[in-house]
């Protein structure tokens, strides 16, 4: 008989929530093992291809649910990887938001300045830099410009792009290729793997039970590294401390899972699931009107054609991101690229008489596809994604090889949720179409629903145990040793990218589970220097 | 030429071009060619490759396009019966409504509330990749060999080591005014 695999920490998921535990506990001299559902990709497998099975395909997952589809990481650095690295830090009106549950969401130790500390720490270690003029791309400017001419503000957003290294080609979705991107390849998880951490990848978690002593066991099936649904193989190891940092979209069915050997779950895990407020528009531009209104033109001479190239989004306006405002009706209006495929299919045709989102009127406006700015709101939902049953393996049902599943969430948008998108579309249409500018519409949700690349909140802290799954120290209600540090911790919608805050979050719980650690027999201390970047994204170390 | 799924006849394969064509309509290959309904005069899905897209055991939906085709021409009987539509039998029935009916039909495929709707949506979404993004092809190779949605949606060509660059990518000056609220961090307050 084999014994069973033992570690102290146990960790589920390598992306910010994954990671900077990893880093943490490894470097504070826990023995910390990272089960990865993905692959572990670096520098140059990062494909500039579109291909099936090519890295775009291989790192992030497309999970259509029930009114909500979910677009998150799925390798070794996680959202990191395939994120577009935008991070500012949340409003402090976020903090104080009551959302329908008639109370502050939040918990009370928590707020903008309580949490700066730990955003300074992440800021620190990323690095996040502020872009000047000269490093906005065509798309941020024309959206600056266009914010300008009606008596807007606009802010280049705070990054994690090195812009030396960049070359705006705008494959970040599907890692970047010249490790300009400053992803947790590049800090965090090299640090850990120096400090002894293991991470091992195509490990999906299935759930987990508990020991004779008081730990728990983590249950995992191997998943074949070009076919997601083929498993092959499975395993155990047990640790006195479990973190889990599988997602939002992915953490709940986890537990859901568990609930038959662990027992009762809270009952706001896989509940109160926020999309963000999420929510896209895509502006068919007017090349002569941006030439003529706005005096923009290209060194070739175009006024702007320039869809393909960038860095994801460069420009923001905050000029909604307003505490004056009331609940609901504060969000913000970012440019963004999102690439063909994923990008296209909801987009719709203005003024179309027949299908505008399909059909020989859409086809029509592909063909302006170089003239395509997309507006991405950020608004504030109202909490209302609720997890199905969970399905047999993973957190879908995985219908492609690779990216393409279905699963179990169900979003149906509220009224506040409603009002919250019709006030964002319309102000985003206003700017754009003023003076004739461009047309605007936004995306269709009568293919995949609402859709969401920040899934957040389906396993949140709050002091309410009726409605928060963990406490302030991001520890499950009922199941001491648990805890969870990815965005299905965070309570509620931002209205602003939310990388920033998650991993803030995930900083601001390591003292404490460290300090579980230790209740526990860990040889573990708090307080190694944060980690430093490296150069090059970190590649899978060979067996 | 296209390559089309040999596990298919000619009809199934008719059939989900015809579909594909109305999601990305395209111009006649030839004369005789009921799939595509012609009401545009440039190359749509089907000449971008959708039926070989479908047919990629990648996309997991290879298994399901014979029962699809099936389905969709009794679904297109069924519309033509309840619009008072007489179709020509010698061509399957989806093939046999012009693009407007297929259009409408799809439509209600697709709609919230049809049991049946995953299988379409997928269908729809595989057809429309195979025009915009050629997920059934190296990126950079179909650019090169002319692939006619890339072509027509102004992809760029990649430099020669198959890797997108812009060196050329700012207006290069301020364009609007900071808010006045943003913090030292370069965060909202």
């Amino acid at each position: 008989m084999t014994a069973t695999e033992k570690t102290d920490v146990l960790i589920v998921g390598s992306g910010f929530g994954g990671s900077i535990a990893a880093y943490h506990l490894a470097a504070g001299g826990a023995k910390v093992t990272v089960l990865e559902r993905g692959p572990w990709l670096s520098g140059k497998d990062f494909d500039h291809d579109y291909l099936l099975g090519s890295s775009y395909t291989k790192v992030f997952d497309f999970v259509a649910g029930d009114g909500m589809s979910v677009l998150g990481g799925n390798c070794v650095g996680g959202g990191s990887v395939v994120y577009f690295a935008a991070l500012p830090r949340a409003p402090r009106y976020v903090f104080e938001r009551h959302g329908s549950i008639g109370r502050r969401m939040w918990p009370a130790a928590i707020n903008r300045q309580t949490l700066d500390p730990w955003y300074d720490r992440v800021s620190d270690v990323l690095p996040v830099t502020q872009q000047d003029w000269n490093d906005v791309t065509y798309a941020g400017g024309l959206w600056a410009a266009a914010c300008d001419h009606s008596g807007h503000t606009a802010n280049p957003v705070p990054v994690g792009v090195d812009a030396k290294k960049c070359t705006n080609c705008n494959w970040m979705m599907a890692g970047c290729r010249f490790d300009a991107k400053q992803s947790l390849l590049m800090n965090y998880l090299p640090a850990a793997l120096s400090h002894g951490a293991e991470i091992r990848p195509l490990h999906e978690v299935q759930k987990l039970s508990r020991t004779d002593d008081g730990g728990y066991r983590v249950h995992y099936n191997h998943i074949d590294e070009e076919d997601y649904r083929v498993t092959t193989g499975s395993g155990e190891i047990e640790a006195k401390i479990v973190i889990l940092a599988a997602g939002a979209g992915a953490t709940p069915p986890i537990l859901q899972r568990s609930e038959e050997t662990l027992g009762t779950m809270p009952h706001a895990v896989g509940r109160y699931f926020s999309g963000n407020g999420e929510r896209l528009n895509t502006a068919i531009i007017n090349e002569e009107r941006v030439a003529e209104v706005l005096g923009l033109r290209r060194p070739n001479g175009k006024a702007y054609e320039a869809n393909q190239i960038g860095k994801g989004p460069v420009v923001a306006c905050w000029d909604y991101v307003d505490s004056a405002l009331p609940e609901y009706d504060r969000f913000s209006m970012e440019q963004l690229y999102f690439p063909p495929g994923l990008g296209t299919i909801l987009a719709q045709a203005p003024d179309a008489i027949g299908p505008s989102w399909f059909g020989k009127e859409k086809k029509e406006i592909l063909k302006q596809w170089k003239s395509w700015l997309t507006i991405f709101l950020m608004t504030e939902d109202d909490n209302e994604g609720v997890f199905g049953p969970p399905p047999p393996t993973g957190n879908s049902y995985r219908i492609s090889q690779q990216m393409l599943a279905r699963g179990p969430l169900r979003y149906d948008p509220t009224p506040n949720t409603l009002h919250g998108w019709a006030k964002a579309d319309a102000r985003a249409k206003e700017i754009l179409e003023k003076d004739g500018l461009a047309k605007v519409t936004p995306w269709t949700n009568d293919v995949v629903g609402a859709y969401t690349v920040h899934p957040l909140s389906s396993c949140r802290i709050g002091d309410d145990p009726a409605t928060s799954a963990l406490d302030d120290r991001h520890e499950l209600r009922g199941h001491p040793g648990i805890f969870v540090t990815d965005g299905s911790s965070v309570p509620c919608g931002l209205t602003v990218n939310p990388a920033l805050t998650i991993a803030a979050l995930a900083e601001r719980a390591i003292p404490g589970i460290v300090s579980a650690a230790r209740d526990r027999g860990v040889e573990v201390t708090y307080g190694a220097p944060l980690p430093t970047s490296v150069p090059n994204s970190v590649a899978r170390p060979a067996a | 030429m296209v390559a089309t799924p040999d596990f298919l006849d000619d009809v199934q394969t008719m059939t989900l071009e015809a579909f594909a064509d109305t999601i990305v309509p395209g111009a006649k290959r030839f004369p005789t060619d009921h799939a595509i309904a012609g009401v545009c005069d440039d190359p749509g899905a089907v000449e971008a490759g959708a039926l070989e897209l479908l047919g990629d055991p990648a996309t997991g939906v290879a298994a399901g396009l014979a029962p699809l085709s099936a389905m969709l021409n009794q679904r297109a009987d069924d519309y033509a019966e309840r619009v008072g539509l007489t179709l020509e039998d010698d061509v399957p029935a989806f093939v046999a409504l012009d693009y407007d009916h297929r259009a409408a039909l799809i439509l209600e495929l697709v709609a919230w509330g049809n049991p049946e709707r995953d299988g379409w949506v997928l269908l729809t979404m595989f057809s429309n990749m195979a025009y915009d993004s050629a997920a059934h092809r190296h990126t950079a190779e179909a650019i090169a060999e002319g692939h006619p949605g890339l072509l027509a949606m102004g992809f760029a060509e990649p430099d020669t080591d198959g890797l997108w660059r812009f060196a050329d990518f700012s207006y290069g000056r301020v364009l609007a005014k900071r808010h006045p609220s943003t913090t030292e961090s370069g965060s909202p307050e």
